[in-house]
């Protein structure tokens, strides 16, 4: 049943990648996608799917991937629904340190700012987790905690940009979290960060569970507790920083997944991060098809649209029963 | 402990008034140092002054030169600054003390990002003047106050569901603001990013008179809700069982705080953590309970003028805008809070 699903859900990617390949501001027939795809002559429409939808799509999934596991791992070591990238400043952090890599050291390539966007995540994730109260987190004080350093981070990245306009023209369209300048070249230096994420947070699915009865519960069952936790972290910097340094900072894609996946799937985490792995490209791209075509001739940038798709879903969340008493 | 501080003053016909007299001395010794910072910060500049002139051109017997400067240029700004960092920090008392959380303030909870979407829309896809700039912060943030208290309604106020669903609808509202920059050319997205950042530079007469109109109307309503809003503190069925309206007081009170905080948001643009930090440090200064209305409003207008003192100053050459310095030293500030709230078991 579960595996059926899963595989009805690769089927709504496909379609969704299509889709995705097919819309823009020169539509594409379904024919020339096929032609295309796999019978490259070099007319108009082989090299517009070549040249700039492939590479868009293709990120689109890598990095839905990444920011759907890695909220669904993130959820999951903290025992918290409202956990999420985003929502945690984690995003933040890599901004804040692409900016200052892009502003203060003249670091202009993808290649060159990835590092300082694991930087910046790693240590803004750890930084909130501590602040959020460590192992007796609760959703409120995280979320928090996630708050306010996304506030001081972004007060900083307005300040740096106000400070050098240069910066600021080349950063106001990476901040906003888009796909629109994927390129092949983008899909190649995340990809090996992207894959080792995916493995560690595969990897842990099943210390997960257990660790989900509660730290004493799964002790007893044999998980290694720090060992989960640490591949966790690793995991999660990982696809984040890899996420955004290639699209800027994309907020809810994380949040929204996993708590949809766990209404499908229930709580074994063998099960939700396969789903979430599937889902979050779907909801990725959606939301970038939509962008591209409510605004056209022009287009909305998928964070944007990601966020505005998210909040509500937050709000829900939130207002809903179980939550009122946190 | 304060009941144990608290002393009454009877006059011979049998009334009674009770206060607090550490903190009368604290709202005293504020309001000194409020003007003693307007009068240094109009002193200082490209012309310095020194204080003793200040206050002799203010009181007429300066050299035109001195009162040029000080009149038309220096003394605005510096009421502008008093005002807004008065409404701000009265508006984030009001607010922290309504969602019985120190983090439930304006500035955590989307209002600012709310008053900078209506004031984005109006630069970025009207071109707009000044004062129609102003016009869309207090749009937005009225707006945006009206939209989270109904959200946040749910068979009562809850304060974490208030500060909860204030952070959903700043990330969505953060993600308007983005598109607004994206869309404008280089000249508009660099007054927005400057707008945004929250600056006094320039601010005259213009900007003072509207404001100080609306703060003539609400402090007073504000200040006068104070003893209904420190029963409030106590939960709404002990504040109900004491005879105090509870929902039509919060509605006053939110109401007045969300145009006070917009009014401020117009004149000066979003200066960040004025509102979360005035109302927490006016509570360790008084040491008295409740929401030490006007501690935090004079706190508020002497925390602005020493950023602003601060953000001219320090920095040699360089001015940078006020809301860079309150944005550093409140980050700083809020991330310490969270630790000590944390430590003392409170969040």
């Amino acid at each position: 049943m579960r595996a059926a699903g899963l595989l009805a859900a690769v089927g709504v990617l496909l379609l969704i990648c299509v889709a995705s390949i097919m819309i823009g501001a020169k539509p594409v027939p379904l024919g020339d996608v096929w032609h295309g795809l796999f019978h490259n002559s070099g007319t108009g429409n082989d090299v517009l799917i070549q040249e700039l939808r492939v590479p868009r799509t293709v990120l689109g999934v890598i990095v839905g991937v990444a920011l759907g596991l890695s909220g669904a791992v993130m959820q999951a070591l903290t025992r918290n629904p409202l956990a999420e990238p985003g929502l945690l400043g984690v995003n933040a952090g890599a901004a804040a340190a692409v900016v200052s890599a892009i502003s203060f050291l003249g670091v202009t390539s993808l290649s060159g700012y990835v590092w300082f966007a694991f930087l910046g995540a790693a240590v803004v994730s750890v930084v909130v987790y501590v602040l959020g109260g460590s192992r007796s987190a609760t959703p409120v004080r995280l979320a928090l905690a996630g708050t306010a350093a996304t506030a001081a981070l972004y007060g900083y990245v307005n300040a740096v940009q106000l400070l050098d306009s240069a910066a600021l023209d080349r950063l106001r369209f990476w901040t906003v979290g888009s796909l629109a300048n994927a390129d092949m070249a983008t899909v190649r230096s995340v990809t090996p960060f992207i894959v080792v994420g995916v493995v560690l947070a595969l990897l842990i699915a099943r210390p997960l569970n257990a660790m989900e009865m509660g730290d004493d519960t799964a002790r007893a069952l044999g998980a290694h507790l720090n060992r989960t936790r640490a591949m966790g972290m690793v995991s999660v910097t990982l696809l984040c920083g890899a996420a955004t340094a290639a699209c800027g900072p994309i907020v809810f894609i994380g949040l929204m997944v996993p708590y949809l996946v766990r209404a499908l799937t229930g709580p074994d985490m063998r099960w939700i991060l396969p789903y979430a792995a599937v889902l979050s490209p779907v909801l990725l791209l959606g939301s970038d098809v939509l962008g591209r075509v409510v605004a056209r001739p022009s287009e909305l940038q998928v964070g944007i649209v990601t966020a505005l798709v998210g909040g509500p879903v937050f709000i829900h969340l939130v207002r809903r029963k179980r939550m009122a008493q946190l | 402990m304060s009941t144990r501080t608290a002393k009454a003053l009877r006059t011979p016909g049998g009334l009674s008034v009770r206060y607090e007299p550490r903190a009368a001395v604290a709202v005293v010794l504020l309001a000194v140092l409020t003007v003693a910072a307007g009068v240094v910060l109009i002193g200082s500049g490209d012309f310095p002054i020194a204080p003793g002139d200040v206050v002799a051109t203010l009181l007429g017997d300066g050299t035109m030169a001195q009162e040029f400067i000080v009149e038309d240029l220096r003394l605005p700004r510096v009421l502008v600054a008093v005002l807004v960092g008065a409404s701000l920090g009265l508006g984030g008392a009001v607010f922290q003390s309504v969602s019985r959380n120190p983090l439930g303030s304006p500035d955590v909870i989307g209002f600012g990002q709310g008053a900078a979407v209506g004031a984005l829309t109006v630069i970025v896809l009207f071109g707009g003047s000044p004062t129609a700039v102003a016009g869309g912060a207090v749009v937005g943030g009225v707006v945006t106050g009206a939209l989270i208290y109904l959200l946040a309604w749910k068979r009562g106020l809850h304060g974490f569901r208030l500060v909860l669903i204030g952070i959903g609808a700043a990330a969505m509202l953060t993600a308007v603001i983005h598109y607004l920059i994206t869309k404008a050319d280089l000249i508009d997205a660099t007054r927005a990013v400057l707008w945004m950042t929250g600056t006094l530079d320039g601010r005259d007469w213009a900007q003072f008179w509207p404001l100080l109109a609306v703060c003539a109307v609400l402090v007073p309503l504000v200040l006068g809700h104070g003893r209904p809003l420190r029963m409030l503190e106590m939960g709404d069925d002990a504040a109900y069982a004491l005879g105090v309206k509870v929902e039509r007081t919060r509605l006053v009170l939110m109401g007045s705080a969300v145009l006070l905080v917009s009014a401020a948001t117009a004149a000066a643009g979003p200066i960040t953590f004025v509102s979360l930090s005035a109302p927490q440090l006016a509570r360790r200064l008084t040491r008295s309970p409740g929401p030490n209305l006007a501690a935090s409003a004079l706190m508020g207008a002497a925390l602005l003028l020493v950023a602003d003192w601060a953000a001219t100053n320090a920095f040699g050459e360089r001015e940078l805008p006020v809301g860079v310095v309150t944005g550093v030293v409140g980050g700083v500030y809020l991330l310490w809070l969270l630790v000590t709230e944390r430590k003392a078991g409170r969040i």
